[in-house]
């Protein structure tokens, strides 16, 4: 058995070109994640506001209760019976940053009630109403805590992201199937598949770590 | 508004229960201005919770607290958030565990209050801070973050926080319980000041001396009631109640 890259070097620019839809994909659902994850982690803080506490737990069970491929199925072919025709591109993000939303949503939670109980009884003595008192009090201090599972959560998205090949995004994944299937090259191509995710996933790694330790250094970590 | 003999706080008929257990079994008291007044009892004794429904983070079921005429909760019904936060601007709070806020330098701790919610400049209100922290005796300590001060010091920068909103009465809750011995009579000095300069103040606290030489009026709670109240040379020496004198008896034999 020989190996044979050179499949690989020929179709080189166009996985570049895969990896960069791969980090737009990513980076898109990120930033959607975040935000459906703050405003849900702020809502299952107090079980007394059921509604509010009851959506966002459906939303976060029936998330994480199901696999993220069957979710990206129901927006890219099963949205359409409705005559609900998104981009492919969108699915893709909409479903990866609703997915990532949930978990988010429990280190956003997680994070704030470890802050101590005092921060807020101090902040609303002196007169911040619950708004102001989680906006400069609570979630300056929760955010540090939040950076290292955020950043497993985000490594986590990168590779999940290889699943939106399947609504014919041409990202990383896509692109290594396409030369796959003019040159049945199958191992030297996914080896080189690999080989790109990883150095993404490496590189967010070290920036987050650079990020950390930032955040220490200016004492905002003990 | 109301005139000078008005009481600052004005409490009637207070009562608490957390779930089965009641903690204030119906408390009547005012509070007039420039008085200090000491609480003191054994713990669980209800002092904390009394003093922490006197600024709504308590809500009492049962009774009414008013602060400078202004009702802060009713039977029940606390003031709606908006006027609640208002009226909370009036009443400083220093707690045992100080609870600075640890992200924010202590100049920014002082001035976060008066910046967002009194709508002062940076410049305004970091003058008052500097004022205030002079006051507590921490001018150096302007840029230092909470995590290097010394629990003394930290306590007096809450102190100045909460001064800081100019309130009508501090409220102070073991202020000196989570303390090395030797930093407590920093912290002492600080309130004693306060006391001079006319400020209403309440406080639960275990140190009797502070009590002896700076309360108005002394209050022994147990068993979520106000058992005996009174000036306190004539409550330390002169008891009239056996669980007041059992537990200052207990009290003193480790001071």
């Amino acid at each position: 058995m020989e190996l044979d890259f050179s499949p690989v070097w020929a179709g080189f620019p166009a996985l570049l070109h895969g990896a960069l839809v791969t980090i737009e994909v990513t980076a898109a659902s990120l930033l959607l994640g975040a935000l459906l994850g703050l405003l849900v982690g702020i809502g299952r803080l107090n079980p007394k506001r059921r509604l509010i506490y009851g959506i966002c737990t459906v939303y976060v069970g029936a998330i994480r209760g199901t696999p993220l491929l069957v979710q990206l199925f129901l927006l890219f072919f099963g949205l359409p019976q409705f005559n609900i025709l998104l981009p492919a591109f969108l699915c893709g993000m909409l479903g990866l940053g609703i997915y990532s939303g949930a978990y988010v949503s429990e280190i956003v939670r997680g994070a704030i009630q470890s802050v101590d109980r005092g921060q807020m009884e101090a902040a609303r003595s002196i007169g911040m109403s619950y708004a102001q008192a989680m906006r400069s009090i609570i979630l300056p201090q929760a955010f540090v805590r939040m950076i290292p599972p955020l950043g497993n959560e985000f490594i986590a998205l990168i590779k999940n992201s290889a699943l939106v090949s399947l609504l014919t995004i041409h990202d990383l994944m896509h692109e290594g199937q396409k030369i796959i299937s003019v040159s049945y090259r199958s191992l030297e191509v996914y080896l080189a598949v690999a080989a790109i995710y990883f150095v993404l996933t490496g590189a967010t790694t070290l920036l987050l770590r650079h990020v950390e330790q930032r955040l220490r250094a200016g004492g905002m970590v003990q | 508004m109301s005139d000078t003999t008005d009481p600052i706080v004005r409490i009637r008929g207070l009562r608490k229960a957390f779930g089965e257990h009641v903690v204030l079994s119906g408390i009547d008291w005012d509070v007039a201005a420039s008085q200090v007044v000491v609480v003191i009892g054994p713990s669980g004794s209800g002092k904390s919770t009394f003093l922490r429904c006197c600024n709504g983070l308590e809500r009492p079921e049962g009774g009414r607290v008013e602060i400078c005429g202004r009702t802060l909760v009713d039977e029940g019904v606390m003031l709606p958030e908006p006027e609640l936060n208002r009226l909370r601007q009036e009443v400083g709070m220093v707690f045992q565990a100080f609870n600075l806020f640890p992200h924010l330098s202590v100049l920014d701790n002082i001035t976060i209050g008066p910046r967002k919610l009194r709508g002062l400049s940076r410049a305004d209100a970091e003058a008052a801070a500097r004022a205030l922290l002079e006051k507590v005796g921490l001018t150096q300590k302007a840029d230092a973050m909470p995590a290097s001060l010394s629990g003394g010091q930290k306590q007096r920068v809450a102190i100045a926080r909460a001064l800081a909103m100019q309130p009508r009465v501090m409220l102070f809750d073991e202020p000196t319980s989570a303390l090395d011995p030797e930093l407590v009579d920093e912290v002492l000095q600080v309130m004693k000041l306060l006391a001079a300069d006319g400020m209403t103040m309440m406080v639960v606290t275990h140190e009797m001396g502070f009590a002896r030489e700076v309360a108005d009026v002394v209050l022994v709670m147990d068993g979520g009631g106000i058992i005996e109240a009174g000036p306190p040379d004539v409550i330390f020496s002169q008891p009239t109640q056996e669980r007041t004198r059992s537990f200052l008896q207990a009290v003193l034999k480790n001071q």
